[in-house]
């Protein structure tokens, strides 16, 4: 693109260390902005509320992130025991689809900003994993993974968003990957190891109470407050 | 001269909007406990089941939380349910009843017993949280103490494996009846 006298438009991005020789004018232009630049860097923005801040980063804000957010990480907890008490076959169905899934959708909710959580969305899926722990059910190996992929992609798609407004960015959404990477592997793990009768009765009693924490959340989504 | 200008600027500071989590979940761990009504029925439901043995001895104690949070659930949304403090009286009254009598029905009547009365016990938290306080970590914290209370009783069951054991969880269940013919005097006075 030229402009008439012939000289690109784009000589007006020149930067202001350039030793090229240009005009006077151009050059008081070109520091103009460099400073102007420099100053929009350095200028106080609003503080904005992060997700979790822990001083280190956008990767290990995303890797605490799980650990403080009861709402993404009991459903977390829930896939990761029924995963278990699938084997150890529906453990790394778990293991890697849910991750996979979340990191993607954060991807698209960083990229697209959805403006809206789903509260009833998050507790109603809460409560369907933790009373399919509860009941035992022995679902096949592919539903187990169609379900952390649905997991994935909605509570990845909102946390994206979050992500987005908290400015951590790709790295958040990996931190937050790495987590639950690291969560259902040390959770399912344990759960397919388990071999005593009233083991497994325990874990369905962990899913009652996953359903049950998930009731109260859609009570307080749908009170609105 | 504009970059110390623009250096100088207020900036507003958002607030954050999330707050209460030790609120929340400390009031939650504390509600089941703070009332003896909800205790005593509580543990009846583990002594039951301790009685009753597998599979009602985990089945009951699932059931309960599931059924208590639905009725939480109600209280939240403000639905209103008639006889709150005389449903959780009648309880006590029936569960110490069943545990004092060692009453053997079949496994979905108690299951349905537990679950109609756990309806109460959870509407009446559902109602009631502290100003400030974290409502999911109210939740966790409340799930918890009652899954506890529900533990506790099933470890004193255990007892009934032996005949004095036997008789004193009979008494056990006289005494939670006994103290739940009080509740239902005070709720009905």
């Amino acid at each position: 693109m030229k402009t008439k006298s012939g000289q690109s438009v784009f000589r007006i991005f020149r930067p202001f260390w350039s030793f090229e020789v240009v005009s006077n004018f151009e050059f008081r232009i070109s520091g103009f902005l460099a400073w102007f630049a420099v100053a929009a860097i350095v200028l106080p923005e609003p503080a904005q509320a992060h997700l979790m801040n822990t001083g280190f980063g956008p990767f290990y804000d995303g890797l605490t992130h799980l650990f403080v957010t009861p709402e993404d990480l009991l459903p977390v907890i829930a896939l990761s025991l029924l995963g278990g008490l699938r084997g150890p076959r529906g453990a790394r169905a778990v293991l890697f689809t849910l991750p996979l899934a979340w990191f993607a959708a954060s991807g698209v909710g960083l990229l697209v900003g959805l403006p809206l959580t789903l509260p009833a969305a998050t507790a109603a899926v809460t409560i369907v994993l933790g009373a399919l722990v509860a009941a035992d059910m022995p679902l096949p190996v592919q539903l187990v993974a169609a379900l952390a992929i649905l997991l994935g992609l909605l509570n990845g798609g909102l946390n994206g968003s979050e992500l987005a407004k908290a400015h951590s960015g790709g790295l958040g959404a990996l931190g937050v990957a790495c987590a639950l990477f690291a969560v259902i592997a040390l959770l399912a793990g344990q759960i397919v190891s388990l071999r005593t009768a009233w083991a497994r009765v325990v874990v369905r009693v962990a899913g009652s109470w996953v359903t049950a924490i998930g009731l109260f959340m859609l009570g307080w989504a749908l009170r609105g407050s | 001269m504009i970059l110390l200008l623009l250096l100088l600027l207020p900036a507003s500071a958002s607030a954050h909007t999330r707050g209460g989590e030790a609120l929340g979940f400390l009031s939650g761990l504390q509600h089941p406990v703070s009332g003896l009504d909800h205790v005593f029925a509580m543990i009846a439901v583990g002594l039951w089941g301790a009685q009753l043995g597998a599979p009602a001895v985990w089945l009951l104690p699932v059931t309960f939380p599931m059924v208590m949070a639905f009725g939480g659930m109600l209280g939240l949304m403000g639905l209103r349910l008639p006889g709150i403090e005389i449903g959780i009286a009648l309880s006590a009254i029936a569960l110490g009843f069943a545990v004092c009598t060692e009453a053997r029905p079949q496994l979905w009547v108690a299951a349905l017993l537990v679950a109609f009365f756990a309806v109460f016990h959870g509407h009446a938290h559902g109602t009631e949280l502290p100003p400030g306080a974290n409502g999911i970590l109210y939740s966790i914290g409340f799930v918890i103490a009652t899954g506890t209370l529900h533990a506790v009783g099933i470890s004193i069951g255990l007892v009934h494996r032996w005949p004095a054991g036997r008789l004193a969880l009979r008494a056990a269940g006289a005494i939670v009846a006994l103290a739940g013919v009080v509740f239902l005097w005070r709720a009905m006075s």
